[in-house]
């Protein structure tokens, strides 16, 4: 096997730890005293965190020359829509559970969940063409359709920072290093770097 | 956790040795929870295990009475009681109250009454309870957050003490503050909110057999991180209502500030009564996440019920009242 198809799996593994801690935690151990507000923050915030290392890849492919760590970029992005399919999941299925009648009240009204499920909602054409063969038959096209992550990212944040009470300083960390990550591709797009 | 870091060492010296020793179960728990304390990456909820164990919990309160209006719902577990909650001025997380209030001391309190009444002054914690009856009451609480709890809460009628102090006519309204001790209350060395905590009620409401202030939780005297040593409880308002750690009572003619009401008026109103007609703008009120034992992850939500389910004994107090004003 080659080094870069053992470095998939474990980095596969790697990202799957989290979902599994979860996991663990609320069916065999501790799962704390709101398990269901537990299960969506968490996935939530590793939705985030993936979107943000997607985002990182070129940058830091750019910066450290290692031309090897777009092998890596669909993993990441695929796992940023795992992780918030498992996320809509646990408020659909645990959180709303029998109150479906709340569920399309809370999509129309609430502005946080309707931008969180439209960055869902965006995920979905991005996943469905991350195959080579999409990419290749997409050609030019797949990027100007995959800078729809971009998008995707600044309402996952703007969801986030809706929901908390008074203490938005951990929505503003995301929201620093998200903008640090578009500015880098802003400046290169304009040609300022 | 983090912020933590940068607090002194703690020295058993100057440490009562409850907290120390509070503190040591507290890290122990972090040892064996090691597993479950990795999926979070802040670590701060994971931390909550063994929070307050049954050596170093505050001493049993004798001669409670009991009270018949108790609900018989399951009740919230101790741990969960005092493990998760809200009280921001020792930090936003539901775990930090637990974890971050060891250096608080809740003895000598006094308490400033003040305003329109005949008997104003400051008054010793432990004069004021004298040949006051303490009941266990349980009570639903129904966080504005949209979840909820069933407390067995230990104190007396408000009004019990408020007669004592013999308001004037003059006195429509009650206003309450929390303890101001940055020293000891992490939270409020950063500008969440606007310092010290404040809360009121109208007179009538104060005067209400069902508010409660609280000088224990589960038949035991309050931890720090429920407000020690005097609390209110208002079961049929959303829980932001039942202010901690109280040291100024004020009787006012003009209906007082309100902290979270001041921050976010669209948000949260003065009355802040439990009313699932009417959602927060960010979030539905119409049902609630009930934090009990034995709840299972796939049923945990309820309907949420007017004024808490308290509505026969309090509703005629909002009569004439715009029911659309009542959040």
């Amino acid at each position: 096997m080659s080094r870069i198809a053992i470095a998939k799996i474990a980095l596969f593994l790697l990202c799957l730890l989290p979902a599994g801690l979860l996991a663990y935690a609320v069916f065999f151990g501790d799962p704390g005293p709101d398990p269901v507000a537990r299960i969506v923050h968490e996935t939530g915030a590793w939705t985030l965190r993936f979107l943000l290392v997607t985002l990182a890849v070129t940058p830091l492919r750019r910066f450290s020359g290692w031309n090897v760590l777009i092998r890596f970029r669909r993993m990441l992005g695929l796992y940023a829509f795992f992780y918030a399919t498992l996320h809509l999941s646990a408020y659909l299925f645990l959180d709303l559970g029998a109150f479906w009648a709340q569920i399309l009240t809370d999509i129309a009204k609430r502005p946080y969940i309707t931008v969180g499920f439209t960055a869902w909602l965006l995920l979905i054409p991005l996943a469905l063409t991350s195959t080579n063969t999409m990419m290749k038959r997409l050609g030019k096209r797949w990027q100007t359709l995959h800078r729809l992550s971009y998008l995707v990212a600044v309402l996952g944040v703007l969801h986030f920072y809706w929901l908390v009470k008074a203490d938005v300083r951990e929505p503003l960390i995301y929201a620093a290093i998200l903008a640090t990550l578009l500015l880098l591709r802003w400046r290169r797009l304009s040609g300022r770097s | 956790m983090r912020q933590r870091l940068f607090e002194p060492i703690p020295s058993s010296e100057i440490t009562p040795e409850s907290v120390y020793l509070d503190r040591r179960t507290v890290l122990r728990g972090l040892g064996a929870g090691l597993v479950t304390s990795l999926v979070g990456c802040d670590g701060k909820a994971e931390a909550r295990a063994e929070v307050m164990p049954s050596a170093t919990m505050p001493a049993a309160i004798p001669n409670l009475k009991t009270w018949p209006g108790s609900s018989q719902e399951t009740k919230t577990s101790y741990r969960d009681v005092t493990g998760y909650n809200n009280f921001y001025e020792f930090g936003t997380a539901k775990g930090d109250p637990a974890l971050r209030s060891g250096r608080f001391k809740p003895k000598p309190w006094t308490v400033e009454v003040s305003g329109e009444a005949e008997v104003t002054g400051r008054f010793d914690l432990d004069d004021l309870l004298k040949g006051i009856t303490l009941e266990e009451r349980i009570y639903r609480l129904r966080c504005v957050e949209a979840w909820s709890m069933v407390v067995p809460w230990n104190g007396f009628p408000l009004a019990t003490l408020l007669n004592r102090f013999k308001p004037t006519s003059k006195a429509k309204y009650v206003r309450f503050e929390t303890i101001q001790r940055p020293a000891e209350m992490p939270g409020q060395r950063s500008a969440i909110m606007d310092w010290p905590y404040q809360e009121g009620l109208r007179i009538d409401e104060a005067m209400h057999p069902l508010t409660l202030l609280a000088v224990g939780v589960y038949g035991r005297w309050l931890p720090n991180q429920n407000g020690a040593p005097l609390r209110l409880v208002v079961p049929w308002k959303y829980g932001f209502k039942s202010i901690k750690s109280i040291v100024r009572i004020r009787f006012t003619e003009s209906q007082p500030h309100t902290s979270w009401s001041d921050m976010a008026p669209d948000e949260y109103g003065f009355y802040a009564n439990v009313n699932p007609a009417v959602d927060h703008p960010r979030w539905s009120q119409a049902s609630e996440r009930r934090i009990a034992e034995g709840v299972s992850v796939f049923k945990s939500r309820i309907e949420t019920r007017p004024f808490n389910g308290y509505a026969e004994q309090v509703a005629s107090m909002y009569a004439g009242l715009d029911p659309k004003t009542l959040y």
